[in-house]
């Protein structure tokens, strides 16, 4: 429970944080996150067909993706 | 969004009894708490509206599957997008485990989905069904889904949860239905670096709980000078762990660099470890490149073995090359034509893709039994076959269209 508890605060104090902090990459310094050559999944349909490939050969699956676009491009 | 969320996370947490479970719930309540009280200084966006057309195939291991997938996603309202998906797999197989305990055959399975997301200041719910169909196994999955932007959008925070729902039957014996229940816990951080690098951490918890193993395949024995057969028998559960780091580099010229790493445990007792290393280059002349390579290892689970020392020589057993210790290595190489970078009609840009995979397994404790065979011409001693190892050819040619 203790482990718990800290994660709890530890979560909420990082989140509460981000209300707070500064950009330390600028809006107008995005454009390169920005490109498409930088996107973690640029071709849906081609990552879950990927995917589908290596988890139906191999004993290891999950944690294929990770949090949307994610460059604060916008 | 409030009232959608509350029955997920009231499942979620008369389920959860693990740390990582508790974690989950902790960060949902977290981002959804952020979501309705933080200024709304940053707004994420929703993906663009855009249409997949393509033909997989993959060839290998005696096995051919190809098929069409068709993915379409589109925005209406401003703040909300759907997405569907319409997948076939026509497989034909004179597998390694087919030629030795059974006949080559043909099937289809289809999968169909359809996700929803719904865009609320920095926050995108998503949530989601997936119907997956074959002669012989059936599936229906539940996913529901958060992300949120913090820190101005330089971090990207993530989760979400699945259900999953199977029936497994088998050929030639109508009696026999069994299910699996599943359920995927995920939890994922994107992260701005600096202005030329991204890194995305993700992890997920995976738990399953019913009817695990393949109803066709058997184990082999030997006691003594007998020899023999018998069902592989799996543990009831399983539960998996996975985490997971990549990142994406911007080179000094327009080009990028990617890597990524996972690590993989299960209480099955395989430990997986995947890396992949990669490079992308665009052209000045509409065409795009994309070259990587990818390693996989893993060790055996606890109850596999290519040749038991006895009938019933323990509670659970298996024999499929999927548990075994082994290897594998693949190399992708991918172009991209843009058709129309600056629209034509009602679109706004298209992509011709062919995307080229070579994979190689290679098995450290699984054995060719086709030496066996009749016609194999070949003679070897139980237990003494040459190791089992093949490789495989993916190719991925799809169009794809923004509108």
């Amino acid at each position: 429970m203790k482990f718990f508890r800290l994660l709890t605060l530890a979560c909420v104090a990082t989140l509460m944080a981000g209300c707070s902090v500064q950009p330390w990459v600028k809006p107008y310094e995005r454009d390169r996150l920005a490109d498409t050559i930088m996107a973690f999944d640029a071709n849906p349909v081609s990552s879950s067909y990927t995917h589908h490939v290596y988890e139906a050969r191999e004993g290891a699956r999950g944690a294929i993706g990770s949090a949307g676009g994610g460059c604060g491009c916008n | 969004m409030a009232p959608l969320a509350v029955p997920v996370v009231v499942a979620v947490v008369t389920r959860g009894i693990d740390y990582v479970y508790k974690a989950s719930i902790t960060i949902l309540l977290a981002v959804m708490l952020l979501a309705f009280a933080a200024p709304k200084a940053s707004a994420a966006v929703l993906a663009d509206d855009r249409a997949d057309v393509m033909y997989h195939s993959y060839d290998g291991g005696g096995v051919t599957i190809d098929g069409p997938s068709v993915l379409v996603r589109k925005k209406f309202f401003n703040n909300f997008s759907v997405t569907a998906n319409y997948y076939v797999d026509s497989v034909t197989s004179a597998s390694i485990d087919v030629l030795v305990s059974a006949s080559p055959y043909t099937e289809e399975r289809t999968q169909t989905s359809v996700n929803f997301e719904a865009l609320y200041g920095s926050t995108i719910f998503s949530w989601g069904l997936a119907q997956s169909d074959e002669n012989d196994y059936a599936a229906e999955t539940f996913m529901f889904g958060v992300s949120q932007e913090v820190f101005d959008g330089l971090t990207t925070i993530s989760m979400g949860y699945s259900l999953g729902d199977d029936t497994v039957s088998q050929n030639g014996r109508d009696d026999f239905e069994r299910d699996v229940d599943r359920q995927s816990y995920r939890l994922g951080l994107s992260q701005v670096i600096t202005k030329n690098m991204l890194v995305g951490l993700s992890f997920e918890a995976i738990t399953d709980e019913g009817f695990l193993n393949n109803p066709y395949r058997s184990v082999r024995f030997i006691d003594g000078n007998v020899t023999g057969t018998q069902a592989e028998r799996y543990p009831n559960t399983r539960t998996s762990n996975a985490g997971s780091i990549r990142s994406r580099y911007y080179l000094p010229w327009r080009a990028a660099i990617h890597g990524e790493y996972r690590y993989f445990t299960d209480t099955w007792g395989i430990e997986a470890h995947t890396g992949q290393i990669g490079y992308t280059h665009p052209t000045d002349f509409g065409w795009e490149f994309d070259f990587h390579v990818r390693l996989y290892s893993q060790t055996e689970a606890d109850f596999y073995s290519d040749l038991f020392s006895r009938a019933d020589a323990q509670n659970f057993l298996a024999r499929d090359k999927e548990l075994s210790t082994f290897t594998s290595s693949s190399i992708r190489l991918g172009a991209t034509y843009t058709l129309f970078e600056h629209g034509w009609s009602f679109m706004e840009k298209g992509t011709v893709n062919i995307f080229l995979d070579r994979m190689q397994f290679d098995y450290d404790n699984f054995r060719d039994l086709t030496v066996h065979l009749p016609d194999s011409g070949q003679s070897f001693e139980f237990g003494e076959e040459p190791l089992y190892g093949f490789s495989a050819n993916v190719i991925q040619f799809f169009v794809s269209v923004w509108f």
